[in-house]
């Protein structure tokens, strides 16, 4: 049944289509917000620095992680659990992040995303004193 | 989301029990295929990954010589890790550290990913000789190679004429 993983059609993400022939899936994220910063950290297995393409439009971030197509040769899918594909997700930032000090680093097929909090927006802690 | 959790559920969760080998092109493999199939156009339409699979999620390959197993396994390190072959049956065993944790004054917007300890059996299509298993992490997805045992490698017989 499932003999190639080459054999999938591409499907279609928000109504755009993509020039590669393969499907996109959406990696797992978690999102923790601190006092300074906002850490998201994206499941994205079989990714490398390289493959990894992160892009800030307006306010909308988009995390696209590229993987190669790596089928074994001379081999054929007995049983298949996950398949093999590009990543991307967007989120929508509010105008709190300093996009100039956004950090990504990538270590063993998980991305992480550190989002500085702007000065304006952190949050400020206000003294109430006993009258 | 919700039918995906369902479905997953009904997978045994997080530390699943063995996988096990039906053939290449039984009933219950086609079903299976198709469910997790399924799971993922529906994941893909509500644009929220499947949250409650079987971890690893696994591909297995195979041919005459060899199976190969690869797992998915983002965030895990090579020294956390345990591969283990007895018999037919192949054990993944871990632990994934947490990255990042919300402290009291903090909040956690999305937990999608998984974290902690994890093990999973796989029975393999036929017995491999243990002592020449390799298996190599690399960008969070893990290969195991097991070449087939000789004593269970088919066998050619040829018919003599008289």
């Amino acid at each position: 049944m499932a003999d190639t993983l080459d054999v999938k059609e591409a499907e279609t993400y928000n109504g755009t289509e993509h020039t590669r022939a393969v499907k996109v899936y959406t990696p797992a994220v978690d999102i923790v917000e601190k006092t300074n910063e906002i850490v998201v950290t994206a499941d994205m297995p079989g990714v490398d620095d390289k493959t990894i393409d992160i892009t800030l439009e307006k306010n909308v971030l988009t995390i696209y992680g590229k993987v190669d197509l790596d089928v074994p040769e001379k081999y054929r899918a007995s049983y298949v659990e996950y398949g093999i594909g590009d990543y991307r997700r967007s989120f929508t930032l509010s105008e709190e992040v300093d996009r100039q000090r956004i950090e990504a680093t990538v270590k063993n097929g998980v991305l992480k995303l550190v989002l500085p909090k702007a000065e304006a927006a952190k949050t400020k802690k206000i003294e109430v004193r006993a009258a | 989301m919700l039918l995906s959790e369902l479905a997953g559920l009904t997978r045994g969760g997080f530390a699943g029990g063995p996988y096990r080998w039906h053939g290449y092109d039984t009933i219950q493999n086609r079903m299976k295929q198709m469910q997790d199939e399924m799971q993922r156009l529906v994941s893909g339409l509500t644009e929220r990954p499947a949250t409650a699979r079987e971890f690893p999620a696994i591909n297995l390959w195979t041919n005459e010589e060899e199976v190969l197993v690869t797992a998915e396994l983002p965030g895990v390190n090579a020294e956390d890790l345990d591969i283990t072959v007895v018999g037919r049956t192949l054990t993944l065993k871990g632990t994934r550290g947490t990255t990042e944790e919300a402290k009291d004054d903090e909040c956690c917007h999305r937990r999608e990913c998984r974290y902690g300890n994890f093990a999973r059996a796989i029975e393999l299509p036929y017995e491999v000789d243990g002592q020449k298993v390799g298996a190599k992490l690399e960008k969070g997805v893990l290969t195991v190679t097991l070449p087939r045992a000789e004593a269970d490698k088919p066998k050619k017989i040829t018919i003599s004429a008289n």
